[in-house]
Order: structure tokens, then C-alpha cells, then sequence
């Protein structure tokens, strides 16, 4: 069998979606290991529930990113301008 | 040594970021200006103690929080919020896919995204008690890693990964309320 080495998580196995589910925010976080990352990937490549579950969380951590954007008012861009400026002047050698 | 003269340019990108960390912890745009600005003078001023080649949006933070610590958290100090309900992992996924089973929607999940209004999505983060808010939104919007937060915040790891698992749970509890609302109109029409 030309099969890719299975990590020790068994796709098949229903613990490895509770331990999924347990590692869900530490996958999307980027935080897991190289090697438990590898083992998550590869359940969901096997398993429509748990990709379905972590595809929910990612789009919603993406839709509230999204709508917590703000913009800085122009006039308080300019007035930080102003501030910095000023405390170039007052440190410029001379001024 | 950071030249002062590239202050601006380098530390500017990230304002739009910093005045939306400074909106969701004051709760309030004057509060949220003033702590900007000086946010911002303080950064200049300790500019040239700022390692070039560490992460200066982290840098930045570090300088916005303790600014809202000294400033602007005193002023209306309350009690601090532990007591989050714990509502478990997923609450919100179950929540609608619960409706989805009771035939209210073949697509609940794509309703429920667009139904939530930037109000309040803003309005769920800001309810959360400050800690957990604080976590949420340097991890959730800010995209930060763990070890960042911790030194954002100056707390351990541990403490940063029970924030954000607490935080979360709430923040989801509290944006299934529209959904449950939602479906009640939907239930009576």
C-alpha cells in the first residue's frame, strides 16, 4: 500500500473527533504542534462533521474580524501628526 | 536604535488597528481618541528604546494597554467579572444547528452570518467582562499568538489560553441571543 504514514490519531475513530473538537481553537490559532496539526488535517480530511464544525469556527472568527474594523477619523490622524511633529521640533538639536 | 524620523510612517499603518482595540475597551469614541493619541505620544517618546526588528504592532499594544491600565480602566473601576456561565464548547454551532433540525432554515449558518449587524457583533465583544475582551480581540481580530498576548497583557500563557476559551464561550452565548430572536420572528410569521 502506497498510503501516506497514518499519524497515530485514527481518522475512523470517534475520539479523534472529541479530540478535534478538544484542539479546535488550537488548530485555528496556529498553535499545535507540526505533528498534531498534521494529525487534525488529516481527520478532516476524512470527516465531513468535524469539517463542517471547523469550517463554522473559522468563518465566523472571520466575520467578526471583519465587522470590529475601524478607521481612524481623519482628524485625529492630523492631529497625531501634529503631536509628533511638535515632538520632533522640541527633540531637533538646536531647536 | 528606531530613527524618530521614521516614526510615523512605520508606526501609523497600524492605527486604524489600534483605534479599534482602544474603541472596544473604552466603549466610548472620546475616550477612544484621547487614548490613541496618547498612546501614540507615549510610543514616540520611548520610540528609541524600541528594538528594530522586534514586532512593532505588538510593541504598540503593549503601549495602548498599559495606557488604558493607568488612564482610562481606573475610571470606572468595577468589580472584577469572573463569572462568565460556562456554556461548553461550540455553542453557538449547536444553537443553530438545532434550528437547522427543527426545519427552520436548510442554511441557518449562512443566515446567521448575515444577520448579525456590525453593531452588534461590536456590541457582543464589548459586553464581554474586560480580560476576556481583551484576549478576544487580540487573538480573534488582531490575529496575535498566544505567547504575544501573554507578553501584551503581561500574563502567564496558561492564563492567556483561559481568557480566550472563557471569552469565546461567552461572546458566542451572547450572539445566539440574535439568533434565537431571529427565529422566533421567522417561527410567528
Amino acid at each position: 500500500m502506497s498510503e501516506p504514514k497514518i499519524p497515530s490519531m485514527n481518522p475512523f475513530d470517534r475520539s479523534a473527533c472529541e479530540q478535534t473538537i478538544h484542539e479546535l481553537y488550537h488548530f485555528l490559532d496556529g498553535e499545535l504542534t507540526e505533528a498534531k496539526r498534521k494529525e487534525i488535517e488529516y481527520h478532516l480530511d476524512h470527516c465531513g462533521p468535524c469539517v463542517d464544525i471547523v469550517s463554522f469556527e473559522s468563518d465566523l472568527r472571520r466575520v467578526i474580524a471583519d465587522r470590529c474594523k475601524e478607521q481612524v477619523p481623519q482628524n485625529l490622524r492630523d492631529k497625531i501628526a501634529l503631536l509628533i511633529d511638535h515632538e520632533l521640533d522640541a527633540s531637533e538639536p538646536g531647536a | 536604535m528606531a530613527d524618530p524620523k521614521r516614526f510615523s510612517e512605520d508606526a501609523m499603518v497600524h492605527a486604524d488597528s489600534l483605534y479599534a482595540a482602544a474603541l472596544r475597551m473604552t466603549r466610548n469614541r472620546s475616550d477612544a481618541e484621547d487614548l490613541l493619541q496618547e498612546t501614540y505620544l507615549k510610543a514616540f517618546r520611548a520610540y528609541d528604546r524600541f528594538e528594530e526588528g522586534t514586532y512593532l504592532k505588538a510593541w504598540l499594544y503593549r503601549i495602548l494597554t498599559n495606557t488604558y491600565i493607568n488612564s482610562y480602566r481606573a475610571k470606572k473601576r468595577r468589580p472584577e467579572e469572573t463569572d462568565v456561565e460556562d456554556v461548553g464548547e461550540l455553542y453557538l454551532y449547536r444553537q443553530i444547528n438545532a434550528l437547522e433540525r427543527a426545519g427552520m432554515s436548510k442554511s441557518a449558518e449562512d443566515v446567521a452570518f448575515d444577520l448579525f449587524t456590525d453593531d452588534q457583533i461590536k456590541g457582543a465583544l464589548e459586553s464581554l467582562p474586560e480580560n476576556y475582551r481583551y484576549a478576544v480581540l487580540l487573538a480573534d481580530v488582531e490575529g496575535f499568538s498566544y505567547k504575544e498576548i501573554a507578553e501584551i497583557t503581561e500574563v502567564p500563557i496558561g492564563t492567556v489560553m483561559s481568557r480566550l476559551s472563557r471569552g469565546r464561550a461567552a461572546l458566542q452565548k451572547s450572539l445566539a441571543r440574535y439568533v434565537q430572536e431571529w427565529a422566533l420572528v421567522k417561527a410567528e410569521k
